[in-house]
């Protein structure tokens, strides 16, 4: 039988590649978010670069009361759900209008956690699946220039790591992705670092690679590892007056 | 953002705004504030893809939208590579109609620059399987157009160098293959007349090129290896490979990681590679079963072997000589380049037929394209190379061009004038330029 991906936060440029690559390997592919009709293009590509079944739906993580409903629409319980859901907002704005920064907590964590504990359940009934999060090494240790979006994606990361301890005799397995910088919209007229940086591709590949594997948690580029490990041994009396 | 862009020819470099839109509602936001210029790939060699007020690359809008396998035409947005038309039709049994020396390009580059492959004496330039575009206008409107419908803004924009709008998708017609394997046939040619003699014999291949070697003067001037092919049927096929046609060992890309200095392509080992290169045809002429990628693409086994230029960049000089003064010219043309004792390293001769677009470079001659460090003494060299070109009523190719000077390209195309007129009166002049078009006053 055909297998099949789910894609929630279709938009992102990296959600676009990893569909790609599924459906270059014959899944079928459902794309869903905000305002489906834009993902119309891609499921007309997805079908013609690799004859697939494809299609999009409605999904909006601030709204998790129709969260079950929205599994349950679905053309069947997939084989693997990718979650690329998240939002950075402005750190300024999320400071000064904790409202903001609210919204920004709900979109990053709350929301993803949400859909993928509906997809978890389904999943661990049927005895197979694998979960996978785009989380971030933002989650890793508050900074002052991204602690708002940081602090949801250490909640997601938790979530994450406990959902993978509790399904993981259940015989449905959860990758923790945390992809460092991309090049993509949301990090558009940001200037990165090179060696940092990886493109939406590179994001794709690592992630088929680590479902395929089985892998926990990934770094897309391994030298992010290195990076988080002497950023989080840094001593908090140190940290706190550092500018990073 | 401002990034500092280049050609693949790594000179100029210009410090552009660049815009990455994902709808076109993004381009039409950005029309009517100044010039701005198209983008696809980047491998163009000059300043064509480059604007400094606004640089739109297309890469983002990269969706195939359609394929009828009854017409085996392709509907798509004019950032598709055609290294993905490749990767997911060839297993299909579709192949490009025409294609660069590199797959690294757009769909919407190809269009723009009415690209040329190695069988274009036979079947025309890319432009010939374009069923339709749909081009974004100076007032933001989309119009599709094709050869019986808004024909003026189809011809013009085949070969227009992005100067008459964005093209946002393009109808491609594929052509069906038997499998993904080409049956080369290799012959050497001790001088420049057996080239030339050899390219009339073997005018009915479907796909003819030569490799000359740019740096003996003598006897062995101009003398070549000339590669014809034709797509394998599944008889030319051993059962094995019968049994999977579109089956090719995948090559694997490999990068140069760092730039190398400008010494490493110098004077003698131009002519070691090119004696090297000679004396290896001539050991492999015969027919052989080559894959599609090593046939079309040797040179995409590097990814980034620009960088072998260092970092001053590199030009490359291609012009086309009418058939009626091809020997003569391309004589003329290899003679100066041999007798400069520089030589080049990549020196390629293909035979085209007319041409489509209505700036479209292709006309029937030959066609000589050849690779030059950039420093003083090959910007004098391609000087005299232009003279001789313009005295043997040929012309350049501006998907190639970074330095030409603005008489000289006036000289040689007498449908510039035609064009820039057709263009104000449309309104694109002053909405679509390029740093080429404001250097060559298009
Ligand atoms: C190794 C190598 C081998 C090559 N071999 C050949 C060959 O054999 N035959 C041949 O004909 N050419 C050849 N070329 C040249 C290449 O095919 C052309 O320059 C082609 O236009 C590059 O496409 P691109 O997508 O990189 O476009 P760019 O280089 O980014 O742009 C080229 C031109 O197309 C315009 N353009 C791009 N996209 C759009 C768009 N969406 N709308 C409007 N205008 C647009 C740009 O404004 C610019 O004028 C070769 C180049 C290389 C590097
Ligand atoms: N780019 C980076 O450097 C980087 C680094 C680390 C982690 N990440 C993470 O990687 C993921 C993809 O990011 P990206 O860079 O590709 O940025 P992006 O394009 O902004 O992707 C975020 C996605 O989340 C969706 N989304 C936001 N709020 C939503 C909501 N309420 N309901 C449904 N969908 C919603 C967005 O959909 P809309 O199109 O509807 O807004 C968009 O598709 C994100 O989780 C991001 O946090 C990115």
């Amino acid at each position: 039988m055909t297998k099949s991906v789910l894609i929630l936060g279709a938009g992102s440029d990296m959600a676009k590649a990893t569909a790609r690559l599924y459906a270059s390997k014959g899944y079928a592919v459902r794309l869903a978010g905000r305002s489906p009709e834009r993902f119309e293009t891609l499921v007309a590509d997805l079908r013609t670069r690799s004859d697939v079944d494809a299609s999009c739906h409605a999904f909006d993580a601030l709204a998790p009361e129709g969260h079950k409903a929205f599994v349950d629409a679905l053309p069947d319980l997939p084989d693997v759900a990718i979650c690329f859901v998240g939002a950075m907002g402005q750190q300024s704005e999320n400071a000064a209008d904790p409202l903001k920064g609210v919204e920004v907590m709900r979109a990053t964590f709350e929301g993803p956690a949400s859909v993928l504990a509906h997809l978890a359940n389904g999943m661990e009934a049927r005895g197979s699946g694998t979960l996978v999060g785009v989380s971030s090494v933002a989650g890793d240790r508050g900074r002052a220039t991204n602690y708002v979006y940081g602090s949801a994606k250490a909640g997601f990361t938790a979530f994450l790591s406990g959902l993978r301890n509790r399904l993981a005799k259940r015989g449905v397995h959860v990758v923790t992705v945390k992809p460092g910088f991309v090049a993509t919209a949301m990090t558009e007229g940001m200037d990165t670092p090179k060696p940092l940086t990886a493109d939406a591709q590179e994001v794709a590949d690592a992630i088929f690679a680590a479902v395929a594997k089985g892998r926990n948690i990934i770094y897309v580029r391994p030298l992010w590892r290195l990076v988080m490990a002497v950023i989080v041994s840094i001593p908090e009396p140190i940290f706190k007056k550092l500018n990073l | 953002m401002i990034e500092t862009l280049s050609g693949w020819g790594r000179t100029p470099r210009i410090a552009c705004d660049v815009l990455r839109p994902r709808t076109e509602a993004q381009i039409a936001a950005a029309l009517g504030r100044g010039s701005l210029i198209a983008r696809g790939n980047g491998r163009a060699y000059g300043d064509a893809a480059l604007n400094a007020g606004l640089t739109v690359d297309m890469r983002g809008m990269d969706h195939m939208l359609g394929f009828d396998p009854e017409t085996g035409v392709l509907e798509a947005e004019a950032g598709v590579l055609l290294s993905e038309i490749i990767a997911a039709f060839l297993p299909r049994g579709w192949f490009l109609p025409v294609t660069p020396g590199t797959k690294f390009v757009t769909l919407g580059g190809a269009i723009a620059a009415d690209v040329h492959g190695k069988n274009h004496h036979i079947d025309g330039s890319f432009g010939a399987f374009v069923d339709w575009i749909d081009v974004m206008g100076a007032d933001g409107d989309v119009i599709r157009c094709r050869k019986s419908e808004n024909g003026d803004l189809f011809r013009m924009t085949l070969g227009g160098m992005g100067l008459t709008g964005v093209i946002l998708r393009a109808g491609l017609r594929l052509r069906p293959v038997e499998s993904a394997w080409i049956v080369q046939e290799t012959t050497a040619a001790p001088d420049l007349d057996a080239l030339l003699n050899l390219f009339e014999a073997q005018a009915d291949r479907p796909y003819l090129v030569a490799w000359v070697d740019c740096t003996t003067r003598g006897a062995g001037l101009g003398r070549g290896i000339a590669m014809a092919g034709r797509h394998a049927a599944l008889d030319d096929l051993t059962p094995g490979k019968r049994a999977r046609p579109f089956e090719t060992p995948a090559r694997r890309a490999r990068r140069l990681p760092v730039d190398l200095p400008q010494l490493a392509l110098n004077r003698f080992t131009a002519r070691a590679f090119n004696a090297a290169y000679y004396r290896n045809g001539a050991r492999e002429a015969g027919t052989a079963l080559v894959d599609w990628d090593s046939y079309f693409y040797p040179l995409d086994a590097v990814l980034d072997w620009n960088r072998a230029y260092g970092r001053r960049g590199f030009y490359q000089f291609q012009c086309v000589i009418p058939l009626a003064q091809g020997r003569a010219g391309i004589r003329a043309l290899i003679e100066t380049v041999a007798a400069s004792g520089r030589g080049a390293f990549l020196s390629v001769l293909k035979q085209l037929g007319p041409s489509s677009g209505a700036l479209s470079f292709p006309m029937e001659g030959y066609t000589l394209a050849l690779d030059f460090p950039r420093a003083a003494w090959s910007e004098r060299l391609m000087e005299r190379l232009d003279s001789i070109t313009l005295a043997h009523g040929g012309r350049f190719y501006l998907a190639k061009d970074a330095r030409l000077a603005r008489g000289t390209f006036r000289s040689a195309e007498t449908r510039a004038q035609d064009f820039a007129e057709a263009r104000r009166a449309a309104g694109h002049s002053g909405v679509f330029g390029s740093a080429q078009s404001e250097r060559l006053g298009l």
